[in-house]
């Protein structure tokens, strides 16, 4: 369902992604690690073309874009079928819970407003918020605004939900509420890309894992195969390294 | 009132300060609270469409705007008033009324001021917020108008609210193109009576009135605004 080949991506001069090949297909959990540097939320951002890559070639519903030179119109089409999920929630500060889940099919969607509200609030039930339907993002911990985020994207009933290190910005604490929501999305089947540093997420919930070093993918691999049999040392250096500490 | 005035300045002060209350206050009321509100008004959405074409980089419009910003906030406003008023004229585009002059220069004036601080406001968004909007499927001007403007304008509220007091008093400025707002009525009263200390000690707690009410309503629309945002309210978790 999503395909990405040969994505590159400089910052003045540093090669930040060298020619990175991708695939997802629906249903698939494809966790994104590897260590800090390395290049996987520039990835993501260039999927959802919030950079824009250098170069680089997608295949997303059928369709081929060039990531490169792609048009305004389609990347606002491509937007209508993914949902995004940022490592510091970005709910909009002047909209309640409900009114964040709302905006895009309001405003967005043009739905009408009770419609657009009976969806927010399934969503928010599915990720355990609709209580604070009527609170503000300065009024809900990280994770509750994480869930709230989730919703929002879950809202708009996304092939594809791309997760950036959702948990990292989280006290330890609330790190398991956000995990225990999309482990739940993963298994009623939603397709996920999800850069995280939570190896039990990419061990336990994953199907696919891609690990990145250093602007490359070095290992691609369906999730079991990659944590019992790693085939590159890169790999088997890594995992060692997590539990050595 | 008069007793009043008269317990506290004496007989012949309290019934000057009595008689010439009024005369400066309705000018008060008739010119210079409409030509404050009229041009703030236009001010605001002079300045919003000004910060607005800098903020997103509009090729062009945001030179034009950097030099009416450089021209308007360079140069007195009494300086303004007289080429809008005068100086116009002289060259055949009459402007009949001095206030339509007056809310003219204001607008442009006060606009020019309060862009910037709109700019400084929408710099402060976070970029994220910017971001997400387009992840939910919104457009530029959606994402503007929706998410980053109703943040900036909280943001800038405390300055605007400085800037609004400090026109208030600015139009005074008004009276020198012949606006008959309460510096004018002050002068026509100063000359029956002379009594140039207290008659201008008058007006200047006529305006200092006026701007507390302003500062009041600042703190209530400021407490309506944090409602707003869910600020200043506990958090629950």
């Amino acid at each position: 369902m999503l395909e990405v080949r040969n994505v590159r991506k400089q910052f003045g001069g540093l090669e930040v992604l060298k020619g990175i090949d991708l695939k997802v297909e629906k249903g698939d959990v494809v966790a994104i690690i590897g260590p800090s540097g390395s290049g996987k939320t520039t990835l993501l951002r260039c999927i959802n073309f919030l950079e824009k890559a250098d170069a680089g070639t997608m295949v997303f519903g059928g369709e081929t874009f060039d990531m490169a030179s792609i048009k305004k119109a389609d990347i606002h089409r491509i937007r209508r079928h993914t949902g995004f999920v940022f490592q510091s929630f970005n709910l909009f500060a002047n909209k309640t819970a409900l009114g964040n889940v709302t905006e895009g099919l309001i405003t967005g969607r043009e739905l009408r407003k009770d419609a657009a509200e009976q969806i927010a609030r399934e969503a928010l039930t599915r990720v355990g918020m609709l209580d604070w339907a009527d609170h503000y993002p300065s009024q809900l911990s990280g994770g509750q605004q994480q869930r709230v985020a989730i919703a929002r994207a879950l809202a708009l009933s996304p092939d594809i939900i791309y997760f950036d290190e959702p948990t990292s910005a989280l006290d330890p604490e609330l790190i398991g509420e956000v995990l225990a929501v999309m482990r739940s999305l993963a298994e009623s089947g939603m397709t996920m890309l999800v850069v995280t540093h939570e190896m039990s997420f990419a061990r336990n919930v994953s199907s696919h894992v891609v690990f990145m070093d250093n602007g490359q993918v070095v290992e691609s691999a369906p999730s079991h195969e990659f944590f019992t049999a790693p085939h590159t040392e890169r790999t088997r250096a890594f995992l060692q390294g997590l539990t050595s500490h | 009132m008069h007793e009043f005035m008269v317990r506290v300045f004496g007989e012949s002060i309290g019934d000057l300060l009595t008689d010439s209350f009024d005369k400066i206050l309705i000018p008060g009321i008739t010119q210079t609270i409409p030509l404050t509100i009229i041009s703030f008004s236009f001010a605001m959405i002079i300045a919003v469409i000004t910060a607005l074409i800098q903020f997103a980089n509009v090729p062009v419009l945001r030179k034009v705007a950097r030099i009416y910003i450089w021209i308007m906030r360079g140069t007195p406003v009494l300086v303004q008033l007289y080429m809008v008023y005068f100086g116009l004229a002289s060259i055949g585009i009459s402007i009949q009324s001095p206030f339509a002059a007056a809310v003219l220069v204001f607008s442009f004036n006060e606009g020019a001021y309060c862009a910037e601080t709109i700019r400084g406001a929408l710099e402060s968004v976070p970029v994220g917020q910017i971001e997400a909007g387009y992840c939910v499927g919104l457009s530029y001007l959606q994402i503007m108008f929706r998410i980053v403007l109703p943040q900036a304008l909280r943001t800038a509220f405390p300055s605007l609210s400085n800037s609004l007091i400090s026109m208030l008093k600015d139009t005074s400025l008004a009276s020198s193109i012949g606006v008959a707002e309460m510096i004018n009525a002050t002068r026509k009263a100063i000359g029956i009576s002379y009594e140039v200390l207290w008659l201008y000690l008058e007006v200047a707690l006529i305006y200092l009135l006026m701007s507390t009410l302003v500062t009041w309503l600042q703190r209530v629309w400021e407490r309506k605004l944090n409602a707003m945002m869910g600020k200043g309210i506990e958090k629950h978790a």
